[in-house]
């Protein structure tokens, strides 16, 4: 990856079914509401050491609710 | 069970009574998969039957076609429903009806429930460990949900037989036998007025409290939304998790390498319980199609039901590679155990830490188990699918 670009995670809150694979597989990343819907930790940049996690918690929401994208 | 005639073609007469299908039915879907992905049936009334990923999640996120309430397949249709909701509920109702019960599902608030989870299945274990023999669908993961679900509900543990039997009546024998559902569901009824009724007066912390805390414009649930929701809890939170947990052990008492790679490296244990779920997912949901659509090409008709299958669609190659593998530690699996789109299964996390649990604490004490050859394991049918006879060698 291109040095100084990183990652950032948003999750579509209309898609979002509130399964918990993402709080699951990337805690630090994620943060759940009353209902267990997802929502990003902060402003949703990923640190570079989590990068995996958030790849994972995208690749496996039954919803397609992840997204990740370099910022 | 009455004889039933045999299937004559999958395709346009299937039926998922058949005995083939509750013993193996992944060569049936995987055959359908690939000539006819949409099939139908001219049984129960007339159904349709998705084996695609794709198409089972169409059908799930389409609640405009396809109603949820009639959730089960029956030969007859019922005269009268006792709605169930949030399962039963379509939009704009069900958004609320699942709100409701939603946070004694979080991961944080099931993570507390992990001590009494671990406390049962050790309990259930020192019945058998050290014995030759044991069936542990019988002896081990029949006890575990139902206990705790019991307890969740604030009604008594030592009811679990009783409801064991509602679900049997009412999932099993009722798919043919209306009278018997009907009598199991009014047992239900009855059952859960009485507890409702303590529980206004004693008060309590726990689903039934809940359910009569809410007020929506200053006015209580209505008395058969709270009883319809506590039956739902109960039915689905007890024998879906047991055929859960015996599949998992199914599958380990014949994967000896599966086995000692978890016992070697336990913390593969989330990714191979969700690789369980997906394999061997055990619920199987229906919808009532309301209006005219097609499906895959295929023209969709009101008035037939639609077999809403989960477990094929986790079997679909075009989703998951190698989709009839057990690959204990798939990195991508997006599997639909728990259903997709707004009827999510609320216990989908409890589900989790129960069969979590429940390996973990068997593979702990009895890291050495296999089939047993000169008994037969059983499968449930219809709706909910797992072993109900599972007899394991030990050692």
């Amino acid at each position: 990856m291109v040095a100084g670009k990183s990652l950032k995670l948003r999750i579509n809150a209309e898609k979002c079914q509130g399964h918990n694979r993402c709080k699951a597989l990337a805690p630090e990343l994620i943060v759940l509401d009353t209902f267990g819907n997802a929502q990003p930790a902060g402003d949703g940049i990923v640190p570079r050491e989590l990068e995996e996690k958030a790849r994972l918690a995208k690749a496996n929401c039954p919803e397609f609710a992840v997204d990740i994208s370099e910022e | 069970m009455t004889t039933r005639p045999p299937v004559t073609d999958w395709a346009t007469d299937w039926d998922h009574l058949e005995r083939q299908w509750s013993e193996n039915p992944y060569p049936i879907w995987d055959g359908l998969r690939k000539t006819c992905p949409v099939a139908h049936t001219e049984r129960y009334m007339g159904a349709y039957l998705p084996t695609r990923y794709e198409d089972v999640k169409a059908v799930a996120h389409d609640t405009e076609h396809f109603s949820s309430r009639r959730v089960v397949l029956r030969e007859t249709r019922p005269e009268t429903i006792l709605p169930a909701p949030p399962i039963t509920s379509d939009p704009p109702h069900h958004k609320r009806a699942k709100q409701i019960l939603l946070p004694r599902f979080t991961p944080d608030a099931i993570a507390r429930l992990e001590p009494k989870t671990r406390a049962i299945c050790d309990e259930l274990i020192d019945g058998f460990v050290g014995k030759r023999r044991v069936d542990a669908a019988q002896a081990y993961s029949r006890h575990i949900p139902v206990r705790i679900i019991a307890f969740m509900l604030g009604v008594p543990e030592s009811d679990s037989p009783r409801f064991i039997d509602w679900i049997h009546r009412i999932l099993e024998v009722g798919i043919t036998d209306q009278t018997a559902a009907m009598t199991a569901g009014r047992e239900m009824v009855e059952y859960f007025a009485g507890h409702i009724e303590r529980t206004a007066r004693e008060g309590g912390d726990n689903l039934i409290s809940d359910l009569l805390a809410v007020r929506e414009d200053g006015q209580p649930l209505p008395p058969e939304h709270v009883n319809g929701t506590l039956r739902l809890l109960l039915i689905a939170g007890i024998d879906t998790t047991w055929s859960a947990i015996g599949s998992s052990l199914w599958h380990l008492a014949q994967h000896p390498e599966d086995r000692r790679r978890l016992v070697a490296e336990p913390r593969l244990m989330p990714l191979a319980i969700e690789e369980f779920l997906r394999a061997y997912a055990p619920v199987t949901m229906a919808r009532e199609v309301v209006k005219e659509t097609t499906l895959a090409g295929c023209p969709v008709k009101p008035g037939n039901m639609l077999l809403l299958s989960f477990p094929a669609a986790n079997r679909d190659p075009a989703m998951f590679p190698n989709a009839d593998k057990v690959i204990i530690d798939r990195k991508e699996n997006r599997h639909a155990a728990f259903g997709l789109g707004i009827h999510r299964c609320v216990g989908s996390n409890l589900a989790r830490m129960e069969m979590r649990i429940a390996v973990e604490a068997f593979l702990k004490r009895i890291p050495e188990f296999r089939l047993d050859p000169s008994q037969g394991v059983t499968w449930s049918e219809g709706t909910v699918r797992g072993p109900r006879r599972l007899p394991l060698l030990l050692g």
